[in-house]
Protein backbone atom coordinates (compact mmCIF):
# COMPACT_ATOMS: atom_id res chain seq x y z
CA UNK A 1 0.00 0.00 0.00
CA UNK A 2 1.25 3.51 -0.86
CA UNK A 3 1.74 5.56 2.29
CA UNK A 4 -0.01 8.94 2.27
CA UNK A 5 3.26 10.51 3.36
CA UNK A 6 6.75 9.14 3.66
CA UNK A 7 9.89 11.02 4.66
CA UNK A 8 13.42 9.70 4.45
CA UNK A 9 16.23 11.32 6.44
CA UNK A 10 14.52 14.69 6.08
CA UNK A 11 16.59 17.67 7.22
CA UNK A 12 15.95 21.42 7.25
CA UNK A 13 18.70 23.79 8.26
CA UNK A 14 18.53 27.57 8.55
CA UNK A 15 22.19 28.65 8.61
CA UNK A 16 23.53 27.10 11.84
CA UNK A 17 20.11 26.03 13.17
CA UNK A 18 18.78 22.58 12.39
CA UNK A 19 14.98 22.94 12.49
CA UNK A 20 14.28 19.35 11.41
CA UNK A 21 16.84 16.65 11.94
CA UNK A 22 16.84 13.34 9.99
CA UNK A 23 13.11 12.82 10.10
CA UNK A 24 11.91 9.36 9.05
CA UNK A 25 8.15 9.10 9.16
CA UNK A 26 5.33 7.20 7.50
CA UNK A 27 1.72 8.33 7.63
CA UNK A 28 -0.94 5.88 6.52
CA UNK A 29 -3.77 6.72 4.17
CA UNK A 30 -6.93 7.84 5.98
CA UNK A 31 -5.41 8.27 9.43
CA UNK A 32 -5.32 11.38 11.57
CA UNK A 33 -1.72 11.84 12.56
CA UNK A 34 -0.71 14.46 15.10
CA UNK A 35 2.73 15.99 15.41
CA UNK A 36 2.98 16.93 19.06
CA UNK A 37 5.72 19.04 20.56
CA UNK A 38 6.53 22.20 22.46
CA UNK A 39 7.15 25.48 20.62
CA UNK A 40 10.21 25.27 18.40
CA UNK A 41 10.07 21.48 18.12
CA UNK A 42 10.03 21.65 14.30
CA UNK A 43 6.37 20.81 13.69
CA UNK A 44 5.54 23.77 11.44
CA UNK A 45 8.79 23.42 9.48
CA UNK A 46 7.92 19.76 8.93
CA UNK A 47 4.42 20.67 7.67
CA UNK A 48 5.93 23.34 5.41
CA UNK A 49 8.26 20.78 3.87
CA UNK A 50 5.50 18.17 3.51
CA UNK A 51 3.24 20.68 1.75
CA UNK A 52 5.96 21.94 -0.59
CA UNK A 53 6.22 25.39 0.97
CA UNK A 54 9.79 24.92 2.14
CA UNK A 55 12.50 23.04 0.31
CA UNK A 56 14.26 20.41 2.42
CA UNK A 57 18.01 20.82 2.93
CA UNK A 58 18.48 17.06 2.70
CA UNK A 59 16.37 13.95 2.42
CA UNK A 60 13.25 12.95 0.55
CA UNK A 61 9.50 13.49 0.92
CA UNK A 62 6.85 11.50 -0.90
CA UNK A 63 3.26 12.74 -0.75
CA UNK A 64 0.68 10.38 -2.24
CA UNK A 65 3.61 8.59 -3.85
CA UNK A 66 4.88 11.79 -5.53
CA UNK A 67 8.28 13.30 -4.88
CA UNK A 68 7.67 16.74 -3.38
CA UNK A 69 10.66 18.27 -5.19
CA UNK A 70 10.27 16.74 -8.64
CA UNK A 71 6.46 16.48 -8.77
CA UNK A 72 5.35 19.57 -6.89
CA UNK A 73 2.40 20.28 -9.21
CA UNK A 74 0.96 16.76 -8.74
CA UNK A 75 1.36 17.12 -4.97
CA UNK A 76 -0.43 20.51 -5.00
CA UNK A 77 -3.49 18.84 -6.52
CA UNK A 78 -3.61 16.32 -3.67
CA UNK A 79 -3.26 18.54 -0.65
CA UNK A 80 -5.13 21.18 1.34
CA UNK A 81 -3.37 23.38 3.89
CA UNK A 82 -4.76 25.37 6.78
CA UNK A 83 -1.81 27.45 8.06
CA UNK A 84 -1.17 28.38 11.68
CA UNK A 85 -2.33 31.96 11.07
CA UNK A 86 -5.94 32.53 10.04
CA UNK A 87 -5.37 32.71 6.30
CA UNK A 88 -8.62 34.15 4.98
CA UNK A 89 -9.32 37.09 2.66
CA UNK A 90 -10.82 39.56 5.19
CA UNK A 91 -12.90 41.75 2.86
CA UNK A 92 -14.46 38.77 1.11
CA UNK A 93 -17.51 36.97 2.45
CA UNK A 94 -17.18 33.39 3.62
CA UNK A 95 -18.84 32.23 0.39
CA UNK A 96 -16.47 34.33 -1.72
CA UNK A 97 -13.47 32.91 0.14
CA UNK A 98 -14.64 29.40 -0.72
CA UNK A 99 -15.36 30.42 -4.33
CA UNK A 100 -11.85 31.83 -4.56
CA UNK A 101 -10.26 28.47 -3.77
CA UNK A 102 -12.67 26.63 -6.10
CA UNK A 103 -11.79 29.05 -8.92
CA UNK A 104 -8.08 28.59 -8.31
CA UNK A 105 -8.55 24.82 -8.57
CA UNK A 106 -10.46 25.33 -11.82
CA UNK A 107 -13.83 24.03 -10.61
CA UNK A 108 -16.83 24.79 -12.87
CA UNK A 109 -19.66 26.87 -11.38
CA UNK A 110 -22.02 23.98 -10.60
CA UNK A 111 -19.28 22.01 -8.83
CA UNK A 112 -18.29 25.12 -6.88
CA UNK A 113 -21.83 25.66 -5.64
CA UNK A 114 -22.24 21.96 -4.82
CA UNK A 115 -18.99 21.94 -2.80
CA UNK A 116 -19.97 25.10 -0.92
CA UNK A 117 -23.37 23.58 -0.07
CA UNK A 118 -21.79 20.32 1.08
CA UNK A 119 -19.11 21.97 3.21
CA UNK A 120 -21.55 24.47 4.60
CA UNK A 121 -23.69 21.59 5.86
CA UNK A 122 -20.70 19.62 7.11
CA UNK A 123 -19.06 22.49 9.00
CA UNK A 124 -22.19 24.48 9.89
CA UNK A 125 -21.21 27.55 7.89
CA UNK A 126 -24.68 28.47 6.66
CA UNK A 127 -25.17 31.46 8.95
CA UNK A 128 -21.81 33.04 8.05
CA UNK A 129 -21.74 32.43 4.29
CA UNK A 130 -22.77 36.01 3.38
CA UNK A 131 -20.70 37.65 6.14
CA UNK A 132 -17.27 39.22 5.64
CA UNK A 133 -14.63 36.77 6.92
CA UNK A 134 -12.57 39.51 8.55
CA UNK A 135 -15.49 40.54 10.77
CA UNK A 136 -16.03 37.05 12.23
CA UNK A 137 -14.66 35.68 15.51
CA UNK A 138 -11.38 33.76 15.66
CA UNK A 139 -13.24 30.45 15.98
CA UNK A 140 -15.29 31.09 12.85
CA UNK A 141 -12.24 32.23 10.92
CA UNK A 142 -10.46 28.98 11.82
CA UNK A 143 -13.45 27.02 10.63
CA UNK A 144 -13.49 28.95 7.36
CA UNK A 145 -9.75 28.38 7.04
CA UNK A 146 -10.31 24.64 7.36
CA UNK A 147 -13.21 24.80 4.91
CA UNK A 148 -10.92 26.58 2.42
CA UNK A 149 -8.39 23.79 2.82
CA UNK A 150 -11.10 21.15 2.35
CA UNK A 151 -13.08 22.59 -0.53
CA UNK A 152 -10.78 21.24 -3.22
CA UNK A 153 -11.46 17.70 -1.89
CA UNK A 154 -7.84 17.08 -0.89
CA UNK A 155 -6.64 13.56 -0.28
CA UNK A 156 -4.25 14.91 2.35
CA UNK A 157 -5.11 17.74 4.72
CA UNK A 158 -2.56 19.68 6.77
CA UNK A 159 -3.84 21.52 9.84
CA UNK A 160 -1.11 23.58 11.48
CA UNK A 161 -2.05 24.36 15.10
CA UNK A 162 -5.75 24.59 14.19
CA UNK A 163 -6.97 25.65 17.64
CA UNK A 164 -4.11 27.96 18.62
CA UNK A 165 -5.41 31.03 20.44
CA UNK A 166 -9.01 29.85 20.63
CA UNK A 167 -11.02 29.80 23.84
CA UNK A 168 -12.04 26.47 25.30
CA UNK A 169 -15.54 26.48 23.78
CA UNK A 170 -14.34 27.37 20.31
CA UNK A 171 -11.64 24.70 20.63
CA UNK A 172 -14.17 22.00 21.48
CA UNK A 173 -16.39 23.13 18.59
CA UNK A 174 -13.45 22.85 16.21
CA UNK A 175 -12.57 19.41 17.56
CA UNK A 176 -16.07 18.27 16.61
CA UNK A 177 -15.43 19.58 13.10
CA UNK A 178 -12.08 17.82 12.83
CA UNK A 179 -13.51 14.56 14.18
CA UNK A 180 -16.23 14.72 11.52
CA UNK A 181 -13.53 14.91 8.84
CA UNK A 182 -11.84 11.70 9.94
CA UNK A 183 -11.92 9.09 7.22
CA UNK A 184 -12.60 11.54 4.38
CA UNK A 185 -8.92 12.42 4.03
CA UNK A 186 -5.56 11.74 5.61
CA UNK A 187 -5.11 14.49 8.18
CA UNK A 188 -1.81 15.71 9.55
CA UNK A 189 -2.27 18.02 12.48
CA UNK A 190 0.34 19.86 14.50
CA UNK A 191 -0.37 20.86 18.05
CA UNK A 192 1.28 21.58 21.35
CA UNK A 193 -1.89 20.74 23.27
CA UNK A 194 -1.63 17.20 24.63
CA UNK A 195 -5.38 16.98 25.13
CA UNK A 196 -5.94 17.83 21.47
CA UNK A 197 -3.55 15.18 20.22
CA UNK A 198 -5.06 12.60 22.57
CA UNK A 199 -8.68 13.43 21.67
CA UNK A 200 -8.31 13.55 17.92
CA UNK A 201 -5.45 11.40 16.69
CA UNK A 202 -5.12 7.84 15.52
CA UNK A 203 -1.36 8.09 16.01
CA UNK A 204 0.91 10.71 17.47
CA UNK A 205 4.49 11.65 16.64
CA UNK A 206 6.33 13.44 19.43
CA UNK A 207 8.95 15.97 18.32
CA UNK A 208 11.66 17.88 20.14
CA UNK A 209 14.50 19.97 18.72
CA UNK A 210 13.62 18.91 15.19
CA UNK A 211 13.75 15.21 15.97
CA UNK A 212 10.95 12.69 15.99
CA UNK A 213 11.35 10.99 19.35
CA UNK A 214 8.48 8.53 19.32
CA UNK A 215 5.48 7.47 17.23
CA UNK A 216 2.45 5.50 18.30
CA UNK A 217 -1.12 5.50 19.54
CA UNK A 218 -1.87 7.12 22.89
CA UNK A 219 -1.80 3.69 24.52
CA UNK A 220 1.46 2.73 22.85
CA UNK A 221 3.13 5.97 23.93
CA UNK A 222 1.95 5.48 27.51
CA UNK A 223 3.28 1.93 27.44
CA UNK A 224 6.62 3.17 26.06
CA UNK A 225 6.95 5.58 28.98
CA UNK A 226 5.59 3.03 31.42
CA UNK A 227 2.81 5.23 32.73
CA UNK A 228 -1.00 5.45 32.66
CA UNK A 229 -1.06 9.20 32.13
CA UNK A 230 -0.52 10.62 28.64
CA UNK A 231 0.86 13.93 29.89
CA UNK A 232 3.42 12.12 32.04
CA UNK A 233 4.29 9.95 29.05
CA UNK A 234 4.83 13.02 26.88
CA UNK A 235 7.02 14.73 29.48
CA UNK A 236 9.00 11.57 30.04
CA UNK A 237 9.59 11.02 26.31
CA UNK A 238 10.56 14.66 25.71
CA UNK A 239 12.83 14.90 28.76
CA UNK A 240 14.61 11.63 28.18
CA UNK A 241 15.05 12.38 24.49
CA UNK A 242 14.58 8.87 23.15
CA UNK A 243 12.45 6.05 24.53
CA UNK B 1 -8.89 31.49 -15.49
CA UNK B 2 -6.99 30.85 -12.23
CA UNK B 3 -5.24 34.17 -12.51
CA UNK B 4 -8.53 35.96 -13.21
CA UNK B 5 -10.12 34.39 -10.11
CA UNK B 6 -7.24 35.69 -8.03
CA UNK B 7 -7.34 39.10 -9.77
CA UNK B 8 -11.07 39.39 -9.03
CA UNK B 9 -10.40 38.68 -5.39
CA UNK B 10 -7.66 41.36 -5.26
CA UNK B 11 -10.00 43.93 -6.87
CA UNK B 12 -12.69 43.16 -4.30
CA UNK B 13 -10.24 43.47 -1.40
CA UNK B 14 -9.09 46.89 -2.59
CA UNK B 15 -12.48 48.32 -3.53
CA UNK B 16 -14.15 47.14 -0.32
CA UNK B 17 -11.62 48.90 1.88
CA UNK B 18 -13.15 52.27 2.86
CA UNK B 19 -9.72 53.71 3.69
CA UNK B 20 -8.54 52.91 0.16
CA UNK B 21 -11.55 54.62 -1.34
CA UNK B 22 -11.25 57.59 0.99
CA UNK B 23 -7.58 58.21 0.27
CA UNK B 24 -7.29 56.96 -3.27
CA UNK B 25 -10.30 58.68 -4.69
CA UNK B 26 -11.40 61.19 -2.09
CA UNK B 27 -8.07 62.87 -1.38
CA UNK B 28 -7.22 63.85 -5.00
CA UNK B 29 -10.76 65.20 -5.41
CA UNK B 30 -10.53 67.22 -2.21
CA UNK B 31 -7.22 68.68 -3.41
CA UNK B 32 -8.75 69.51 -6.78
CA UNK B 33 -11.64 71.35 -5.16
CA UNK B 34 -9.44 73.08 -2.57
CA UNK B 35 -6.79 74.29 -5.00
CA UNK B 36 -9.45 75.44 -7.47
CA UNK B 37 -11.02 77.49 -4.69
CA UNK B 38 -7.63 79.00 -3.83
CA UNK B 39 -7.05 79.81 -7.51
CA UNK B 40 -10.38 81.62 -7.67
CA UNK B 41 -9.28 83.91 -4.85
CA UNK B 42 -5.72 84.82 -5.88
CA UNK B 43 -4.63 87.20 -8.62
CA UNK B 44 -1.87 84.98 -10.14
CA UNK B 45 -2.41 81.80 -12.14
CA UNK B 46 -0.98 79.18 -9.82
CA UNK B 47 -3.55 76.43 -9.99
CA UNK B 48 -5.31 76.91 -13.33
CA UNK B 49 -7.73 74.02 -13.71
CA UNK B 50 -6.36 73.00 -17.15
CA UNK B 51 -2.86 72.51 -15.72
CA UNK B 52 -3.87 71.48 -12.21
CA UNK B 53 -6.10 68.56 -13.24
CA UNK B 54 -3.45 66.59 -15.17
CA UNK B 55 -1.10 67.05 -12.19
CA UNK B 56 -3.69 65.87 -9.68
CA UNK B 57 -4.44 62.75 -11.74
CA UNK B 58 -0.73 61.85 -11.70
CA UNK B 59 -0.59 62.51 -7.95
CA UNK B 60 -3.58 60.18 -7.49
CA UNK B 61 -1.66 57.36 -9.14
CA UNK B 62 0.79 57.26 -6.22
CA UNK B 63 -2.01 55.68 -4.19
CA UNK B 64 -1.84 52.62 -6.47
CA UNK B 65 1.55 51.87 -4.88
CA UNK B 66 -0.04 52.04 -1.46
CA UNK B 67 -2.98 49.82 -2.48
CA UNK B 68 -0.80 47.13 -4.07
CA UNK B 69 1.85 47.14 -1.34
CA UNK B 70 -0.70 47.05 1.50
CA UNK B 71 -2.63 44.16 -0.05
CA UNK B 72 0.49 42.05 -0.68
CA UNK B 73 2.02 42.79 2.72
CA UNK B 74 -1.29 41.89 4.43
CA UNK B 75 -1.57 38.68 2.42
CA UNK B 76 1.97 37.75 3.43
CA UNK B 77 1.42 38.51 7.11
CA UNK B 78 -1.96 36.77 7.33
CA UNK B 79 -0.47 33.65 5.65
CA UNK B 80 -3.11 33.82 2.93
CA UNK B 81 -0.28 33.84 0.40
CA UNK B 82 1.28 30.85 2.12
CA UNK B 83 -2.00 28.99 1.70
CA UNK B 84 -2.26 30.02 -1.95
CA UNK B 85 1.33 28.91 -2.62
CA UNK B 86 0.15 25.35 -1.92
CA UNK B 87 -2.51 25.61 -4.67
CA UNK B 88 -1.99 25.29 -8.45
CA UNK B 89 -1.47 29.09 -8.78
CA UNK B 90 1.94 29.91 -10.27
CA UNK B 91 4.25 32.88 -9.85
CA UNK B 92 2.95 34.72 -12.91
CA UNK B 93 -0.66 34.21 -11.78
CA UNK B 94 0.14 35.99 -8.51
CA UNK B 95 1.98 38.86 -10.18
CA UNK B 96 -0.69 39.51 -12.81
CA UNK B 97 -3.44 38.90 -10.27
CA UNK B 98 -2.08 41.68 -8.08
CA UNK B 99 -1.21 44.09 -10.89
CA UNK B 100 -4.06 43.84 -13.40
CA UNK B 101 -7.02 44.93 -11.20
CA UNK B 102 -5.21 48.15 -10.30
CA UNK B 103 -5.03 49.28 -13.92
CA UNK B 104 -8.80 49.79 -14.39
CA UNK B 105 -8.95 51.24 -10.85
CA UNK B 106 -6.29 53.82 -11.77
CA UNK B 107 -8.04 54.62 -15.05
CA UNK B 108 -11.34 55.01 -13.19
CA UNK B 109 -9.71 57.31 -10.65
CA UNK B 110 -8.22 59.46 -13.41
CA UNK B 111 -11.52 59.63 -15.30
CA UNK B 112 -13.37 60.70 -12.13
CA UNK B 113 -10.79 63.46 -11.55
CA UNK B 114 -11.32 64.83 -15.06
CA UNK B 115 -15.12 64.56 -14.76
CA UNK B 116 -15.02 66.43 -11.43
CA UNK B 117 -12.86 69.13 -12.99
CA UNK B 118 -15.35 69.86 -15.80
CA UNK B 119 -17.86 71.77 -13.62
CA UNK B 120 -14.86 73.59 -12.11
CA UNK B 121 -14.05 75.02 -15.54
CA UNK B 122 -11.90 72.38 -17.25
CA UNK B 123 -11.94 72.78 -21.03
CA UNK B 124 -13.87 69.85 -22.47
CA UNK B 125 -12.00 68.37 -25.40
CA UNK B 126 -11.35 64.96 -26.97
CA UNK B 127 -7.76 65.06 -25.63
CA UNK B 128 -9.15 64.28 -22.17
CA UNK B 129 -9.58 60.70 -23.41
CA UNK B 130 -5.93 60.56 -24.51
CA UNK B 131 -4.88 62.03 -21.19
CA UNK B 132 -6.83 59.36 -19.29
CA UNK B 133 -5.21 56.58 -21.34
CA UNK B 134 -1.84 58.33 -21.08
CA UNK B 135 -1.70 57.59 -17.36
CA UNK B 136 -1.24 53.86 -18.08
CA UNK B 137 2.62 53.84 -18.16
CA UNK B 138 2.84 55.79 -14.89
CA UNK B 139 0.12 53.61 -13.36
CA UNK B 140 2.17 50.52 -14.24
CA UNK B 141 5.22 52.13 -12.63
CA UNK B 142 3.30 52.81 -9.41
CA UNK B 143 1.64 49.38 -9.33
CA UNK B 144 5.01 47.66 -9.87
CA UNK B 145 6.50 49.79 -7.10
CA UNK B 146 3.67 48.53 -4.89
CA UNK B 147 4.48 44.94 -5.82
CA UNK B 148 8.10 45.60 -4.90
CA UNK B 149 7.32 47.27 -1.56
CA UNK B 150 4.71 44.64 -0.67
CA UNK B 151 7.24 41.87 -1.35
CA UNK B 152 9.89 43.44 0.87
CA UNK B 153 8.09 45.33 3.63
CA UNK B 154 5.62 44.58 6.41
CA UNK B 155 2.17 46.20 6.68
CA UNK B 156 3.33 48.92 9.10
CA UNK B 157 6.39 49.80 7.01
CA UNK B 158 4.24 49.95 3.88
CA UNK B 159 1.94 52.45 5.59
CA UNK B 160 4.86 54.73 6.43
CA UNK B 161 6.92 54.38 3.28
CA UNK B 162 4.25 54.13 0.59
CA UNK B 163 1.48 55.99 2.40
CA UNK B 164 3.35 58.98 3.77
CA UNK B 165 6.82 59.20 2.25
CA UNK B 166 6.16 58.18 -1.37
CA UNK B 167 2.93 60.13 -1.86
CA UNK B 168 4.58 63.30 -0.51
CA UNK B 169 7.87 62.84 -2.34
CA UNK B 170 6.16 62.08 -5.65
CA UNK B 171 4.01 65.18 -5.21
CA UNK B 172 6.90 67.53 -4.33
CA UNK B 173 9.09 66.14 -7.11
CA UNK B 174 6.38 66.33 -9.74
CA UNK B 175 5.95 70.08 -9.94
CA UNK B 176 2.22 69.88 -9.23
CA UNK B 177 2.25 72.17 -6.20
CA UNK B 178 4.97 74.57 -7.31
CA UNK B 179 7.22 75.27 -10.27
CA UNK B 180 10.41 73.25 -9.81
CA UNK B 181 12.43 76.09 -11.33
CA UNK B 182 11.54 78.20 -8.28
CA UNK B 183 13.63 75.85 -6.13
CA UNK B 184 16.18 75.05 -8.84
CA UNK B 185 19.60 73.53 -8.13
CA UNK B 186 19.99 69.94 -7.01
CA UNK B 187 16.30 69.63 -6.20
CA UNK B 188 15.29 70.41 -9.75
CA UNK B 189 18.02 68.13 -11.16
CA UNK B 190 16.89 65.26 -8.93
CA UNK B 191 13.27 65.83 -9.92
CA UNK B 192 14.20 65.71 -13.60
CA UNK B 193 16.03 62.41 -13.15
CA UNK B 194 12.95 60.82 -11.54
CA UNK B 195 9.76 59.97 -13.47
CA UNK B 196 7.21 62.03 -11.49
CA UNK B 197 7.69 65.39 -13.18
CA UNK B 198 7.80 63.72 -16.59
CA UNK B 199 4.49 62.01 -15.86
CA UNK B 200 2.89 65.37 -15.06
CA UNK B 201 4.41 67.04 -18.12
CA UNK B 202 3.33 64.14 -20.34
CA UNK B 203 -0.19 64.32 -18.97
CA UNK B 204 -0.33 68.10 -19.53
CA UNK B 205 1.03 67.66 -23.08
CA UNK B 206 -1.56 65.00 -23.89
CA UNK B 207 -4.35 67.18 -22.51
CA UNK B 208 -3.21 70.03 -24.72
CA UNK B 209 -2.77 67.73 -27.74
CA UNK B 210 1.02 68.09 -27.91
CA UNK B 211 1.90 64.50 -28.78
CA UNK B 212 5.55 65.23 -29.59
CA UNK B 213 6.19 66.62 -26.10
CA UNK B 214 4.23 63.79 -24.53
CA UNK B 215 6.39 61.21 -26.35
CA UNK B 216 9.59 62.83 -25.05
CA UNK B 217 8.32 62.69 -21.47
CA UNK B 218 6.97 59.14 -21.94
CA UNK B 219 10.46 57.71 -22.46
CA UNK B 220 11.79 58.02 -18.86
CA UNK B 221 8.43 56.79 -17.51
CA UNK B 222 8.54 53.65 -19.67
CA UNK B 223 12.17 53.09 -18.69
CA UNK B 224 11.45 53.43 -14.97
CA UNK B 225 8.32 51.30 -15.36
CA UNK B 226 10.24 48.51 -17.07
CA UNK B 227 13.09 48.47 -14.55
CA UNK B 228 10.82 48.65 -11.49
CA UNK B 229 8.54 45.92 -12.90
CA UNK B 230 11.54 43.63 -13.51
CA UNK B 231 12.92 44.24 -10.00
CA UNK B 232 9.46 43.81 -8.44
CA UNK B 233 8.83 40.50 -10.24
CA UNK B 234 12.26 39.25 -9.16
CA UNK B 235 11.68 40.23 -5.52
CA UNK B 236 8.17 38.77 -5.44
CA UNK B 237 9.33 35.44 -6.86
CA UNK B 238 12.27 35.45 -4.45
CA UNK B 239 10.04 35.90 -1.40
CA UNK B 240 7.70 33.24 -2.84
CA UNK B 241 10.60 30.81 -3.10
CA UNK B 242 11.70 31.70 0.44
CA UNK B 243 8.34 30.47 1.76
Amino acid sequence: MIQAIQTKELVKRYKSITAVDRLNMEIRQGELFALLGVNGAGKTTTIKMLSGLTKPTEGEVFVGGHDIIKETEQVKRLIGVSPQETAVAPNLSTKENLELICGIHGFPKDKTQARIRALSDELGLDSVLPRKAGKLSGGWQRRISIAMALISEPKILFLDEPTLGLDVLARHELWKTIRALKGSATIILTTHYMEEARELSDRIGIMRDGRLLAVGTVEELKAMANTDDFETAFVSIVQEGVV
Amino acid sequence: MRMMTFAKRCAREILRDPINLGFGLGFPLVLLLLLSTIQANIPVSLFEIDTLTPGITVFGLSFMTLFAATLIAKDRESALLQRLYTTPLRGLDFILGYMLPLLPISLGQTAICYLTAIPLGLTVRIQILYAVLGTIPMAIFHIALGLLCGSLLGVKQVGGICGALLTNLSAYLSGVWFDLALVGGAFQKAANVLPFVHAVEMEKALFHGDFRASAIHALPIVLYGTVITAVAVHCFLRQMKKQ
